[in-house]
């Protein structure tokens, strides 16, 4: 029986998601045994129009070219998985998606009439259907694996929505709003990360995009409490998962609030 | 016949430390980190957390010192006694398949080290009576419960400073503790009464140099009692367990829905809870899987979801689940009700909503 075959393709991104697969360290020689990785440019094999059994894509959807390269992806796999935060809701350059995207390309590059590029960053899921997602900033390798190994057993991975809260509870970690009065958006965030930043005492800041059933309005009114002016309210929502719906209501919410 | 209650020396706290550890204890006390009193492994009583005071209030909790030189002279912390007995997360089972496709089952023998758990409040004991009956009383019995449970010896504290969101006055938890632990200490304004409640408990004061108490001590315990009674927050009067009953379509449920983030902390921190979920960890080879089981909340997706419907989707109805099970269903399943006056959902909750004014809500309605 041949063994499945996986590509890993690259959208606009800064990488670090497909770091969770290239850092395995042992699982990957174990993972090269169980799949055939027919395209995985950071690693090494290259075969762009491969037909696989799983793609996982890595990165938003940034210039023409890349709607035109996702659905050639789209039509070569069985199954596609978008994985990580520019890949699940555009990424921290949606930012751009609230700006004027001319206007800044004019600012900041030297021959503007180069760069090439749609006024909006947007996920995967904008563009072709997608089977499965892993959110993060970047997604880790108990998540890549996690997925993978479901999807050899023929079974999609478990969402992990709940909220970071029940994972930080579940370690004993105090919780930093309450006794620091941080702006932790634990309770709205979705879980997956292992409550990594509240575990060493910081505030988490979203990077797992929302959590299932997030109250975000509640939320808003607690940061507001902790002190936090609108405009502040606003960026804890709008940052790396601008993008995301209920991320994006309330940021723009916040922000436009007079 | 023989005195209940000695009185040792602040200065014999180490010595009960060392008696302890001598037996072979494994000694958890209260010591403060990242701005909290936890439970933790205590190896000194240079750990403990003398002279700090705690205050708490609705999704507040702080802690402060300068107050006095007391070594207890706080409410609670982050955690009650719940971690130690009723693990966040162990392996029920590990499976495993062979080269010839057969499949096996390993469950991890039920293991647990003698703990000494150091200045458990009352209102921390009755959650455990109450975890005791949900884990040990039913008729399946909960063997990793169980035999933490057997290994687990209790050194308790009567409260004397409760913080603002305490009421286990109004639930009937506390202050002081009655009964259900080994030994039980109050701390005077110089040195401790200390009295058994357990065999155990005898066995080790025994092994301590104590002195018999004077009558004075006894009336200085007698109104640090009264002084801790005295609670800002109490339970409403009302027959709550036949109300909620009634108030299964009442607005007020899609009101609180607005201000509650459904986080699942509150439920994680209640002593009493006890939901969980159960999940695999397979390995990579596919050959074998590692089933744990984990907290789980009310207030989560994945905690009404029966093939393919989730029953609870909106918070309304999440909360709703909460406050009539702790408050009115529980007290079919288990006798009482599931609250202790610990105040700790009320402290804990990210937005500061206070379960005791929630229940006040429902405070002279009509019905029933």
């Amino acid at each position: 029986m041949s063994k499945p075959s996986v590509a890993i393709h690259k959208f606009s991104s800064c990488d670090g998601c497909q770091l969770a697969l290239l850092n395995l360290g042992e699982p990957l020689l174990q993972l090269a045994e169980l799949v055939d990785i027919l395209h995985f440019a950071e690693a090494g094999p290259l075969d762009e129009n491969a037909k696989v059994d799983i793609a996982i894509v890595e990165g938003s959807v940034s210039t023409l070219h890349d709607i035109e390269r996702l659905k050639n992806i789209r039509a070569n796999s069985g199954l596609l998985m978008s994985i990580g935060a520019c890949a699940t809701s555009g990424g921290l350059q949606a930012l751009r998606n609230m700006a004027d995207t001319q206007q800044w390309i004019a600012d900041i590059y030297a021959s503007p009439d180069v760069i090439d590029s749609l006024d909006k960053s947007t996920p995967i899921k904008d563009h072709v259907n997608v089977d499965l997602e892993l959110w993060g900033c970047p997604v880790n390798q108990r998540q890549i694996l996690m997925a993978i190994r479901a999807l050899l057993f023929g079974v999609m991975p478990v969402d992990e929505h709940d909220k970071v809260c029940m994972e930080c509870k579940r370690q004993q970690t105090v919780c930093t709003m309450v006794t620091k009065n941080e702006p932790c958006m634990g309770p709205v965030t979705r879980t997956g990360c292992g409550a990594l930043c509240p575990s060493v005492g910081r505030d988490c800041y979203g990077c797992y995009g929302p959590a299932e059933n997030a109250n975000t309005q509640a939320m808003a009114n607690r940061l507001q409490g902790l002190g936090l002016v609108d405009a502040e309210v606003a960026r804890r929502f709008l940052f790396i998962n601008s993008g995301a719906d209920a991320f994006h209501r309330q940021g723009v919410l916040s922000r436009e609030k007079k | 016949m023989k005195p209940s209650h000695y009185f040792f020396q602040t200065d014999q706290l180490a010595q009960l430390l060392g008696e302890l550890q001598d037996r072979g204890y494994i000694c958890i006390g209260p010591q403060v980190r990242d701005g909290a009193i936890v439970y933790d492994e205590l190896h000194s009583i240079k750990q403990l957390p003398r002279g700090v005071n705690d205050a708490q209030a609705p999704g507040r909790y702080s802690l402060k010192t300068g107050v006095s030189l007391k070594f207890f002279d706080w409410a609670n912390g982050a955690q009650a006694i719940k971690p130690l007995l009723f693990s966040a997360r162990e392996k029920l089972w590990q499976s495993r398949q062979s080269a010839d496709g057969k499949l096996s089952f390993e469950t991890p023998e039920p293991r647990s080290k003698p703990i000494a758990i150091i200045a458990a409040r009352a209102c921390d004991i009755a959650a455990m009576k109450i975890q005791d009956q949900h884990f040990l009383q039913q008729t399946f019995v909960d063997p990793y419960y169980q035999v933490r449970r057997k290994n687990l010896l209790i050194i308790a504290v009567n409260c004397a400073r409760p913080a603002d969101t305490c009421f286990c006055h109004s639930s009937g938890d506390g202050p002081f503790v009655d009964d259900g632990a080994d030994i039980v200490l109050t701390e005077l304004e110089s040195g401790f009464l200390i009295e058994a409640q357990s065999t155990q408990g005898e066995e080790l004061l025994a092994g301590l140099s104590l002195q018999d108490c004077t009558e004075q001590q006894l009336e200085e315990q007698a109104s640090i009692k009264a002084g801790a009674s005295k609670q800002k927050k109490q339970l409403p009067k009302y027959d709550i367990r036949l109300r909620l009953r009634h108030e299964l379509n009442n607005d007020f449920w899609h009101e609180i829905a607005a201000k509650c983030l459904s986080c699942g902390n509150w439920t994680s921190v209640c002593p009493t809870c006890f939901c969980h979920s159960e999940n695999d960890v397979p390995e990579l080879d596919g050959k074998s899987s590692g089933h744990y089981r984990e907290w789980d909340s009310c207030f989560t997706q994945g905690h009404s979801y029966i093939h393919g419907i989730t029953i609870r989707s909106e918070t309304s109805q999440r909360y709703r689940q909460w406050l009539t099970h702790k408050f009115s269903s529980w007290h079919e399943q288990y006798g009482r009700s599931g609250c202790v006056g610990c105040g700790r959902c009320i402290s804990w909750c990210p937005v500061g909503i206070d379960v005791t004014e929630m229940l006040a809500n429902f405070e002279g309605r009509r019905g029933v």
